[in-house]
Formats: structure tokens, sequence, C-alpha cells
């Protein structure tokens, strides 16, 4: 009985020992772990800094003073865009849906301080915005559903099927560049007359409750065409399309020739479109 | 038994009555729905039993294949006849009545898509 207590107490003890230390133990070779992984994402980083960019990154400059200089040709753009693209027309201003607009110079660059002097010259400018295709899109990360995503060609495209009309890449995106639909867009307005002027038979509409926005024209982009945007802006040049990771591309010849600016680069979204003001 | 000249009539009424939708329904699920085939075109870009019980596959993968990994657009039957992969604008080129063809099954299996919520289709046959 003696012996069998004895026996008893020695193991009590050791486990003792070893509950106390096996934890400390254990937390000690994780910190270890992670102090070698931080030396291993330091190392990495170090490495790369600005990755070298690959593939294609469509992009898009646009010339301010040739739209000033063409009256209505901004005004034609959005038309043309909304008229291929199925986009609805509420006609009151808090259901609107817009994938490119005409907006004032104050609007379009809330936080721009370089032009403090000259407000009035600019107010009068037509300034035509799209979607900015960010190269770090604020909207793609806010998407629970993974419905907007960015494609390998750099356009942030969305997937209506997905949509669950959450609202969230709106709260999201500082260019107010994505609409919602509020109201049932193969619908009718009070006088009979539908929201679509003339539906076009080769483009999806949406349904009511989904976000939309621009696509950069991806239906046309595959099958080898400019954006329709650019196309009718194409004889004055005020649009000038391209792949920013082709140093020969005309919009990279316009970047490097030319001083632009880009909508809230504090934001640090990386914008893919540029203005000439 | 007590007041048979009641129950039994009663009975034979809550029955016939109970199982009224059967009879009234009798005999329509063998009618099998004949959705109409385009005339011009013999081949689908499938087989028939496949496109038959999967083409709502087909289509999501079309999508997810065009739109996330950047796939083709078009593609080819095994008879090399070249084909949109497209609802709007592939499917409904052969199949451009909707109310014969999509409609006729969805209507008889009771399945309502939402396909058209936002696709167009063909004007002609709407």
């Amino acid at each position: 009985m003696d012996s069998k207590r004895r026996d008893f107490l020695k193991i009590a003890g050791l486990t003792a020992i070893a509950g106390i230390a096996a934890p400390s133990a254990f937390n000690s070779l994780l910190k270890g772990e992670a102090v070698a992984s931080e030396h291993g994402e330091a190392a990495a980083a170090g490495a790369h800094g600005a990755a070298a960019p690959t593939g294609k990154r469509w992009g898009m400059v646009i010339d301010v003073k040739k739209f000033a200089e063409n009256p209505g040709l901004a005004e034609k753009c959005v038309s043309t865009c909304h008229a291929i693209h199925n986009v609805p027309d509420f006609g009151n201003k808090k259901d609107e849906i817009k994938w490119i607009w005409v907006d004032s110079f104050k609007h379009v660059f809330p936080d721009d301080s370089s032009h403090y002097k000259q407000p009035e010259a600019l107010d009068s400018l037509p300034i035509l915005t799209l979607c900015n295709h960010c190269d770090n899109p604020p909207c793609v990360r806010a998407c629970p559903t993974q419905a907007t995503f960015k494609t390998k060609d750099g356009v942030i495209a969305m997937d209506y099927h997905r949509c669950i009309g959450c609202r969230f890449c709106m709260a999201a995106c500082p260019y107010g560049a994505r609409s919602f639909n509020w109201r049932d867009p193969r619908g009718k307005n009070a006088n009979g007359q539908p929201f679509i002027k003339a539906e076009n038979p080769k483009f999806p509409t949406r349904m009511r409750g989904v976000v939309e926005k621009c696509n950069f024209c991806v239906e046309r982009l595959a099958i080898g065409q400019i954006p329709a945007c650019v196309e009718v802006a194409a004889q004055t040049k005020a649009l000038v399309f391209g792949d920013l990771n082709d140093p020969a591309s005309e919009v990279s010849q316009v970047l490097k020739t030319t001083f632009t600016i880009q909508r809230k680069p504090s934001a640090g979204t990386h914008p893919s479109l540029f203005y000439i003001i | 038994m007590y007041g048979k000249g009641r129950i039994i009539p009663a009975l034979i009424i809550f029955l016939g009555l109970m199982t009224s939708p059967i009879w009234f329904k009798s005999g329509d699920a063998s009618k099998m729905p004949k959705p109409e085939k385009p005339k011009d075109y013999t081949e689908c870009v499938a087989p028939t039993a496949y496109m038959r019980t999967s083409h709502m596959v087909l289509l999501n993968q079309w999508r997810d294949d065009i739109l996330r990994q950047d796939g083709a657009r078009t593609g080819k039957t095994p008879n090399g006849t070249e084909y949109v992969r497209s609802l709007q604008n592939g499917c409904m080129k052969c199949h451009s009545d909707k109310k014969k063809f999509c409609d006729t099954c969805h209507n008889y299996t009771s399945v309502k898509p939402y396909c058209w919520d936002c696709h167009l289709q063909p004007k002609e046959a709407m």
C-alpha cells in the first residue's frame, strides 16, 4: 500500500510539472516560428519592392481640353455608352444609373489644391468621368460575394448573377462610379415610356436590386474593338485608350510626354484613368 | 351500423374531394413536353442528352470561364460549326423562340429560371 501511494505521488507530481511546462514550451516554439516568418516576409518585401508589371492593364487618358473644344462630345460619349449597355434612364437624380457621366471639376477632383486661383475657368470644363478601373480596387475588397472582381487585364468587371445588392462596393468606391438599381430597369415611367429607350439586343439589361457600373467595354475588347466612348471620341483624340503596361502603346506615349492628374490619388487606389486638364 | 345512410355517402364525397387533384390532373404527367427544335440547324454544342440534363451547368461554366478566366467567347461544335458561347447571342440564335423551346419544359417541370430578368430574348418571339 505504501509503495503504491509513493508511485501515485510521483506520477501526480510529474503530470503537474508536465502540465505547467508543456504550454510554455509550446508557446516559445510558436514564437520562434513567428520570428522566423517575420524575417522571411521582410526579406521577400525587400526583394521585390515595386513588382514589375506583367500582362495587360487597360487604361485611358481623358483630354479635358479637347472636350471643351468640342461641345457636346462628352454627352455623345455618355449617350452612346448608355445606349449600347442598356443603361436605364429613370429621369431623376436619386435613382440615376450612370456608367459614364459629365461633372464639374470641383466634383471630380474635390481634393485638388493645385488650381486654387482659377476655379471659374475650371468649373466650366465638361469633365467626363467613369469607373477608374483601379489597380488597387476597394470595391473588389468590399464585395462579400466576389460579384465584382479584377480581370487579368486590369478591368474591374461585375458578374450580375452574383450581386446580392448589399451596396458595400458603392460605399467603398471613392469615385461614385457605381449605381444601384432601386427600380426595375425594364419598367416604364408614369407616361408609359420604358426606362431603356431602345434595348440593344446584343447586351443584357440588369434587374432590380443589383449594382452596376462601367465594364470598360470588356465585351468589345474581347472581339478586338475599343471601348465605345473612345470610338466616339476617336476623331478628336479626346480619349486615348490602351495598355498601360506596354511602353510602346499610344496611351503610354501620351503619359510620358504630358502632365496628367488622377482622381483622388491619396486614396491609394491607383486609377487607370488619367486626366489632361 | 348506426346512421350508415349518411355516413357512407359522406365518406365517398370526402374521399372524392380529397383525391380530386389526382383525378383532375390524371394523364397530364404522361404528356411529355415537345420543345420545338430549330429547323435550320441540326447539331447543338453538346450531345442532346447532356444538353437536356445539364444546359444550366454549361451556361454557368461559360459565364465563369469568359468573365473570370478570360476564356474564349466562341467555341466549335464537333462538326466544326463556330458558335458564340452566350445565352443571348449564342443559344438564342438557333433556339430563337423562347416560348416554344425553353418554356415548354420549364413550365412542365415548374422551373422558373431568372435568365430573362436580365437577358433579352429575341424580339420576334416576344
